[in-house]
């Protein structure tokens, strides 16, 4: 063969092998770009975002979000009781639901539900471990009534509970399904959701079809396929050349990629904030003048518009504006005025102070951490602060971090998304929640005030009256400046301009019922 | 023989033995545990205590090793925590798809890199060689990743002649055809520095091949150029390159992760970086134990090979 002929073969070969086109993926078949590989498709046994966004498409919960809200309303349920103490909740079922294996959804599968995940002599609680069941460790015991009704019993008013319910871990399985396939049911999943499980090949795909026997509507695509695409690169390449149809977290730096005609950009502001936890216990930021200068010295809009490109909006307390029902309109950020943090630092005599920086490299929700870390720390030094950064992998990171700040460092940047205005605080703000007590208040954060106002809306199930206390809680928060508040993540997402309907929900999940595809 | 073949087995049980104790120990260290992993923001000391039970991981450390290292001496690798799967089968898996991009790109920088190097060696100061150690000197300057990445948005994104990522297609795909679209891109840019690498050792081994004596003789005697070089001259010269084809192919294996990440190959690289991050510990021991086992076997295939090939060597 001599070399001429060899060059002829290769290129007739690469001819041949790209002569189908790329571009085009399936009618009606709508094509999703992923994050991950997902654990499970067992909503009981998974943590992550990623695994959420299948799992909503599959299941229905007792009540969900209202569509754009993060307000609950029926859904397998379709009316509620609470007792006058907050502690007996009675669902009516809807009637007529079946499962994808075609069994029926009733009381007793609720009950199955939750006791599997409770329950450690339940027969099927080796089909776990349930990392987050503690949701509902509030519930003592689930009671069927009749076939249509079924009761919770909590050990103390527990207010999130019904937003709890709407969340992924609240999610109604098929108890046959769990019988027949024990263990193996993460991946062979039965819902009673709009799709219905078809296929999952390992790290290539994770098909889902359509339920025509849906209870509220079928979908628009006939199925949907989502693919794990890990590298946000390689994303990016897949949506650039029509390998997928929608993907979601697009990183800030490719979204001008997608400004033209041919995709949609959508975003969305989510339950997200990003902040610095400052140690209040010891050092500078003991004295609330400090911290109060660390949050007027932070330029937040900088960050938001130039390291972010616009992805997140300047966070102005502990909770984030989308919990609109929560939210404390009359709060505004605190400016950017490094006049004011010097004066500040002055007053209180910590010019100069030297100050460790806890940073990490990456992680669920932390947008990009090292960049803004960067960033924050020009800004404290530009005021007269003396910060040495400490960088961390994730999961070092927050074993450094979340048994507390004491004798190690100042400040460390940190993230959450959760599904109810109650978690975070209530977590990470009480005094009843330092490191020590089990909680995640890794700056030792202590105001008696803000304590009883989160126990008492806890105990309410009043949602007006929750609201109220609070809006006085974040007010309170906002002046004492446990952390500085820096922004709250818009969720972002491109489709293809063939893709219709499609909107991101403030819970972050993805639904994809009515999305059509031409 | 067979004592032979018999004795290296031998040895390679105390080996093996060290990697399950170092794999073990490495990530018995590192900081960060499975269950904080999988809790994220959740991981509360009481919620991660408790995971920890419910996975396993309360027991002493002495105990785990033992459960672990009788377990898999029976077969049973345990399951992973983050894929909530067999370990055994994810791993086969993937490693059989890097096996198949890290064996195409064996063959290819084998091929080209040997043919380049004899042709660069053949045609000396020619124009010929001049080109082919420039393309060399780019190919090993450039990164494999970066490489890949520009690939992909140049065939890819731009002319859309090749898919972007992935093993087959999601619509229609998962016959050899589609495999073969699919490889194209990872196994070429895997393979480039290699192929300069290897170019650069034939060139050089084949120029002194052919100032040798048995090279003027042939020539001497009429035997036609190509001849001399493709059947003589190579001949001699391989001697001293397949040692380096022996370590471009370990080269080509470790460098697969890199190559894995930008093209979404499912392979076991990929695999074992995302279980570290994800501190799935049952899913990289059993991933390195798997592979470096794959590893000790295939180097005494070889050393039995070499020694019926010359008994010297048994000694």
């Amino acid at each position: 063969m001599t070399r001429r002929t060899l060059l002829a073969v290769g290129t007739a070969s690469v001819l041949a092998f790209s002569a189908q086109s790329f571009a085009q993926t399936p009618e009606n078949v709508l094509i999703v770009g992923q994050i991950a590989e997902p654990k499970a498709l067992d909503p009981a046994a998974v943590t992550a975002v990623n695994d959420f966004r299948i799992l909503m498409n599959v299941y229905d919960g007792l009540v969900r979000y209202q569509s754009g809200t993060l307000e609950v309303e029926p859904a397998l349920a379709t009316d509620w009781e609470i007792s006058d103490d907050g502690k007996v909740y009675t669902f009516k079922l809807r009637d007529g639901v079946t499962f994808h294996d075609g069994s029926d959804f009733n009381a007793e599968a609720v009950k199955f539900n939750f006791d599997r995940m409770l329950k450690e002599d339940h027969p099927y609680h080796d089909t776990g471990p349930f990392p987050l069941s503690f949701f509902f460790s509030a519930v003592q015991d689930v009671e069927v009534v009749d076939p249509m009704t079924v009761k919770f019993t909590l050990d103390a008013p527990y207010a999130p509970f019904l937003s709890n319910l709407a969340y992924p871990t609240g999610l109604i399985v098929s108890p046959e399904a769990v019988k027949a396939h024990g263990k193996e049911f993460g991946r062979n999943p039965s819902g009673t959701g709009p799709f219905k499980f078809a296929e999952w090949k390992s790290n290539e795909r994770v098909v889902v079809e359509r339920n025509d026997d849906y209870w509220d509507g079928t979908a628009q695509t006939e199925a949907i396929v989502f693919r794990p695409i890990t590298d946000a690169n390689t994303r990016t390449a897949e949506m650039l050349a029509g390998g997928i149809d929608l993907m979601v977290e697009v990183p800030p730096v490719a979204l001008s990629q997608f400004e033209g005609d041919g995709y949609n950009l959508v975003e969305q502001a989510g339950p997200h904030v990003w902040f610095l936890i400052l140690n209040a216990k010891e050092g500078p930021f003991a004295d609330k003048r400090v911290r109060q200068a660390a949050n007027y010295a932070i330029n937040k809009q900088a960050i938001v518009d130039d390291v972010l490109e616009g992805t997140a909006a300047v966070a102005a307390g502990p909770t984030p504006p989308a919990f609109a029902w929560a939210y404390n309109e009359s709060l505004e950020p605190y400016p950017y005025d490094p006049e004011k943090a010097k004066a500040l630092l002055k007053e209180a005599g910590a010019e100069g102070a030297e100050l460790t920086f806890y940073v990490t490299e990456g992680g669920s929700g932390m947008l990009d951490p090292v960049a803004m870390g960067t960033a924050i720390q020009a800004d404290l030094q530009a005021v007269g602060l003396d910060v040495k950064i400490e960088t961390y992998e994730w999961n070092t990171f927050l074993g450094q971090v979340n048994p507390g700040l004491e004798g190690k460092a100042d400040m460390a940047e940190m993230a959450w998304m959760t599904n109810d205005p109650d978690t975070l605080p209530y977590l990470a703000l009480r005094t009843e929640a330092w490191p020590d007590k089990g909680g995640f208040n890794s700056g030792y954060y202590s105001n008696p005030e803000v304590d009883e106002l989160l126990e008492a809306a806890r105990a309410s199930t009043d949602q007006a009256e929750r609201a109220k206390l609070y809006q006085q809680m974040q007010t309170i928060v906002q002046e004492d400046a446990p952390w500085v508040f820096v922004a709250n993540w818009k969720q972002n997402a491109v489709t293809s301009s063939r893709v219709e309907n499609f909107e991101l929900q403030p819970s972050f999940f993805l639904l994809l019922k009515d999305v059509s595809k031409k | 023989m067979a004592g032979y073949i018999f004795k290296r087995l031998l040895s390679a049980i105390p080996v093996l033995f060290g990697i399950t104790l170092i794999v073990f120990l490495i990530m018995a260290m590192i900081p960060g545990d499975p269950a904080t992993a999988i809790l994220g923001s959740y991981a509360t000391p009481e919620n991660v205590a408790k995971l920890n039970r419910d996975l396993g991981l309360d027991a002493p450390l002495w105990q785990r090793y033992f459960i672990w290292l009788g377990n898999m001496l029976q077969g049973d690798f345990g399951r992973s925590f983050a894929l909530n799967r067999p370990v055994l089968d994810e791993v086969i898996e993937r490693f059989n798809a890097t096996l198949i991009l890290a064996g195409t790109a064996f063959i290819l920088c084998s091929l080209l890199g040997v043919i380049a190097g004899v042709v660069s060696a053949a045609r000396q100061y020619g124009f010929a060689d001049k080109a082919i150690t420039f393309a060399v000197l780019l190919g090993i300057s450039i990164p494999s990743f970066f490489l890949g990445m520009m690939m992909v948005l140049l065939f890819a994104v731009n002319l859309k002649w090749l898919p972007v990522s992935g093993m087959y297609a999601i619509y229609g795909g998962g016959d050899l055809p589609d495999l073969i679209r699919h490889l194209i891109m990872p196994a070429t840019a895997l393979s480039v520095v290699a192929i300069g690498v290897i170019a650069r050792l034939s060139r050089s081994a084949m120029l002194e091949v052919l100032r040798q004596d048995f090279i003027r003789t042939a020539r001497a005697k009429g035997v036609h150029e190509f001849g001399v070089i493709w059947r003589h001259a190579l001949k001699a010269a391989m001697v001293s390159i397949i040692p380096v084809l022996g370590i471009q192919a370990g080269f080509v294996l470790s460098g697969a992760v890199y190559i894995e990440m930008v093209f979404q190959w499912p392979g076991v690289g990929r695999m074992l970086v995302d279980a570290i991050l994800k501190r799935d510990i049952l899913l990289v021991q059993g991933g390195v134990v798997f592979v470096a086992a794959c590893y000790v076997l295939f180097n005494i295939i070889v050393d039995v090979a070499q020694s019926m090939l010359d008994p010297r060597i048994k000694t």
